[in-house]
């Protein structure tokens, strides 16, 4: 990582997303089943299986089931539910919730919405009565699978890491990453080149495209 | 549905890893501002309508579009400033003056300012340290010696030293020089730091 570059940080673990955080744009544009509660004229366009036609102002029906990005999702909940209601995706509903329960290692986080832990925390916004368990099921999963991101982040030295990080979601591969660093950083030490002045990560990167340039 | 193309320059941005600036996408920004018009106008004829018609079943419709323009909003200034941060990155690890690749990757308010940055940078750093001021640009780690050991990686030409006289940097020379005067360059690329 350029080590003067300091890009905003995910806010979706708290209460709420950073605004600025690009990774949180990118968290809050995966989809959510919603239920329509009252219909929505002129927006039939964007769903054309479920518009109602010209006669009703190409309306979305009152009904409709449709998926939503989060962001728009949240932009549209309200607590008295006028608008629409949301349902839970499957992998933080109670099937799921138990396999995790049963072993947290197997599972292919990065398959299951690449932002398992930042969507799951903000879905939490949305009043389900099984929010309780939702934030026991992200919490648990999570004790379940540090240890081993930790062991591989601090023990892969130098070598091919795709494999470790492919069943990780977004947040457990930004743990790997800072492992890892740390890891490089305390060799570099061991090694004594700590004092060793080099050219910047930025720096080189850029030269390495200009050489893809010339080759075109 | 909406905000396509904005959530395609955060993506453009969040691919560019390593803090690398990509080009400005003054089309992508465009297509972003203009969707965003098209959105404000629909609106408000549509608010007119629920007014002054009795349509108030078209306000979920106008709450769609209003959430859309915020997220463009979100998007769009998310991306301006994370490229603001890789740009004020490349002073501390480029220096002061960029190469014109770089160069033609920003947009001219970028340039403008990177040339703010710079000057408030310049007028912190001669504030400090008495009567000379101090380059906190330098000594990034901590100096284990004053003269150190360099090896040209490309060819660079005459370097003036302190006193006077100047040393010619040509690919795979080396060199004992004061640590001062090659930081820089080291951090550029043109020469290496060679530990003994």
């Amino acid at each position: 990582m350029s080590e003067a570059y300091f890009r905003v940080e995910s806010g979706a673990l708290g209460l709420q997303e950073n605004f600025l955080s690009l990774d949180d744009i990118l968290m809050s544009h995966e989809k959510l089943p919603v239920r329509t509660e009252t219909s929505m004229p002129r927006l039939g366009a964007f769903f054309l299986e479920r518009s109602g036609g010209a006669d009703t102002d190409n309306a979305i029906p009152q009904g409709s089931k449709l998926e939503l990005p989060l962001w728009l999702a949240k932009g549209l909940y309200d607590n008295k539910r006028r608008i629409l209601s949301v349902e839970l995706p499957k992998i933080y509903q109670e099937g799921w919730r138990t396999v995790f329960s049963a072993d947290a290692n197997v599972v292919d986080l990065h398959k299951m919405g690449p932002h398992f832990y930042g969507f799951g925390s903000q879905l939490l916004h949305f009043d389900n009565p099984e929010n309780v368990d939702i934030s026991q099921s992200l919490l648990q999963t999570f004790i379940g699978r540090f240890r081993r991101i930790m062991d591989c982040s601090q023990n892969a030295y130098n070598e091919d890491t795709s494999a470790l990080v492919a069943r990780l979601d977004e947040m457990e591969r930004g743990l790997f990453q800072t492992g890892q660093k740390g890891l490089n950083d305390f060799q570099c030490w061991e090694k004594g080149q700590a004092s060793q002045i080099t050219a910047s990560n930025l720096v080189q990167n850029y030269k390495k495209r200009k050489f893809t340039d010339m080759e075109d | 549905m909406f905000c396509e193309k904005a959530l395609e320059l955060v993506r453009e941005l969040h691919r560019a890893s390593e803090g690398q600036l990509p080009a400005f996408n003054e089309d992508g920004l465009r297509q972003v501002l203009e969707e965003m018009k098209a959105l404000y106008e629909q609106n408000q004829s549509d608010v007119n309508e629920a007014k002054s018609g009795g349509r108030s079943d078209l306000i979920p419709t106008i709450k769609f579009r209003h959430c859309s323009l915020l997220r463009n909003r979100r998007c769009a200034v998310a991306y301006l400033y994370d490229r603001l941060l890789r740009i004020r990155a490349l002073r501390w690890e480029y220096g002061s003056v960029l190469p014109n690749a770089l160069r033609f990757h920003m947009s001219a308010e970028e340039m403008e300012w990177f040339n703010h940055y710079k000057k408030s940078l310049a007028i912190y750093m001669r504030s400090l340290g008495g009567d000379e001021g101090l380059d906190i640009t330098q000594d990034m780690k901590p100096p284990k010696s004053l003269y150190i050991e360099v090896r040209c990686l490309k060819d660079y030409g005459e370097f003036e030293v302190d006193d006077g006289t100047s040393v010619l940097l040509k690919k795979n020379s080396q060199h004992f020089l004061p640590r001062w005067k090659c930081e820089q360059l080291i951090r550029q690329g043109i020469l290496e730091h060679v530990l003994s």
